[in-house]
């Protein structure tokens, strides 16, 4: 197989996956950041089955499976459900400024550009640039993270950045597939854990902003 | 002998887009009225309404300066050039070697320069509050643009457009995300730089949303006229730009025959063609948007331009 197309297609998936990131980072409604969520967990799944076909290693088709069912389809779903019990579908959230989140997001792209691209210089062209993109996509993971208050956009911004780990781990020669696995239920763990949460916070303060959480502790008052 | 042929060339480029460019307008037009279930305007009324306004007289408001008499010719001159640099039916014409992404930007800059100076030259309010919307916006696109510029440049290796267009044919090109996000960067620049419906729509007078008509609210006549082909002439170049960057197929080599030649210029119409009924169609479907919303749309094109660039800094070329 050519070696430039390889390289052109992983490049195209996994650039694609930075570009969703930054999509997600722009929505500010709900169910639209849980179908941009289905979609990144998507082409996160065809970059990792890009790369079990490049690399020859069938038990990455597993990783891209379990992508496929889990991110992309069920904890969508269920999320969803979350959402309208919860009854927050219609609010807007509150985002100090989008425009500032994008420029902060780019700053973040750079700089993961410049740290990867020097640590991995005698890599692989393709590990290096699968690399440098992972880490992007999980700095842009805690950027969503740290600029939404809802709850629920944040658990998006921890799954979109756990995305960026699978990535990193599939442009990874030889990563067994115990970890992957392992990974990818700890997730599913995480997200039913952060589920109840979720449920347990909105009975406590009837509501899943987080700055409920502040004032409570007395922080602003 | 050699050196004629090249200028006759060069001179069909410029005579084409000058002739062509409200024909484009009116086929936007006509594709939008045909979408709406409604006849619209015969595809040739833009060049009489441009006759009919040549013929009427030019009334000036007393407070005019010379400013607001030569904008237009500078408009429309400044204009006029940058659309005849931009390749249309073929590369390596003799004008190329000034063919020059950064130079058309700085034309097109400059345009907007005196069409905002114009605007506020008679000092009624709208003129002012168009000529404010436009800087505005421009502090977002030409930056955008300028990323683009750059993205583009940095592929090919060259901001000329010659070079780029036949950079694009050869098979180096590949598969790249980066291409992919500047297209989308330059059409959303060309969406909000040609007064186009998410942005501005100049076919009303609502003075809450209005920018390029603001700016062109006092002007009459002949003005009006020129400013009006200088608008229409921008709407080709925008075209062809993205035809010519990343729709190069068909454009005649440098140094071709006439059969080349004429099927360059066959596949500009249907290029041109295409470009219009999708401009139609993307306008009927979306709706206007609020003038500060407009700012978070241009900023969607910086954000791409930048993303585009920096991701070249992981591709295969880098």
């Amino acid at each position: 197989m050519d070696q430039r197309l390889i390289f052109d297609v992983a490049h195209f998936l996994a650039g694609g996956l930075v570009l969703i990131s930054f999509l997600l980072l722009y929505q500010d409604r709900m169910f639209g950041l849980l179908n941009m969520f289905a979609l990144h967990a998507f082409v996160l799944s065809l970059s990792v089955s890009w790369q079990a076909f490049v690399q020859n290693a069938p038990h990455l088709y597993i990783t891209a499976a379990i992508a496929l069912v889990l991110k992309a389809i069920i904890i969508p779903i269920l999320l969803r459900r979350v959402v309208i019990r919860l009854d927050i579908h219609r609010e807007i959230e509150a985002v100090g400024g989008i425009g500032l989140t994008m420029l902060f997001g780019i700053g973040l792209v750079a700089l993961s550009m410049v740290v990867m691209l020097h640590v991995t210089v005698g890599a692989d062209r393709l590990a290096r640039e699968d690399l440098a993109l992972a880490l992007s996509v999980v700095l842009l993971g805690f950027l969503m993270m740290v600029t939404r208050r809802n709850a629920v956009s944040q658990v998006i911004g921890f799954m979109s950045l756990e995305n960026g780990l699978i990535l990193a781990a599939a442009g990874a020669k030889g990563m067994p597939l115990v970890v992957e696995m392992s990974v990818a239920f700890s997730v599913l763990v995480a997200f039913l854990v952060i589920g109840i949460f979720l449920f347990r916070i909105r009975e406590r303060f009837d509501t899943v902003d987080m700055h409920a959480l502040d004032r409570f502790r007395g922080e602003h008052l | 002998m050699a050196l004629i042929v090249a200028i006759a060339t060069q001179g069909i480029q410029m005579m084409l887009v000058l002739a062509l460019a409200p024909l484009l307008t009116g086929f936007v037009r006509k594709v939008k009225a045909r979408l709406l279930m409604r006849q619209g305007p015969p595809l040739l009324q833009p060049y009489r309404d441009l006759l009919r306004l040549v013929r009427k007289e030019v009334v000036l408001a007393d407070n005019s300066s010379w400013l607001f008499r030569t904008a237009p010719y500078l408009i429309f001159a400044a204009t006029w050039v940058a659309a005849s640099l931009v390749p249309t039916f073929a590369t390596g014409l003799m004008f190329s070697w000034s063919a020059d992404l950064i130079a058309i930007t700085a034309l097109l800059g400059s345009a907007r320069f005196f069409l905002a100076l114009a605007g506020m030259d008679i000092g009624t309010s709208f003129g002012g509050i168009g000529s404010s919307r436009e800087a505005t916006f421009a502090t977002l696109a030409e930056p955008a643009m300028m990323m683009m510029v750059f993205s583009v440049a940095l592929i090919a290796g060259s901001t000329q457009l010659s070079t780029f267009s036949s950079f694009m044919v050869s098979p180096d090109v590949g598969l790249r995300v980066s291409l992919a996000l500047a297209l989308v960067a330059l059409i959303i620049v060309a969406i909000a730089e040609n007064a186009r419906i998410p942005v501005d729509n100049p076919a009303t007078h609502l003075e809450l949303t209005m920018v390029h008509e603001a700016m062109v609210l006092e002007y009459s006549g002949r003005h009006l006229a020129v400013i009006e082909l200088a608008a229409h002439l921008k709407l080709l170049l925008y075209a062809s730009l993205i035809a010519c960057l990343f729709i190069p197929w068909g454009l005649a080599k440098p140094g071709a025959t006439a059969g080349d030649l004429a099927i360059g210029g066959a596949t500009y119409f249907s290029k041109l063609a295409a470009l219009g009924l999708l401009l139609g169609i993307f306008e009927t479907a979306i709706a206007k948007m609020r003038v500060f919303r407009v700012a978070e749309f241009l900023g969607i094109a910086l954000m791409l331009g930048l993303l585009a660039t920096l991701l070249l800094f992981v591709s295969r070329s880098l």
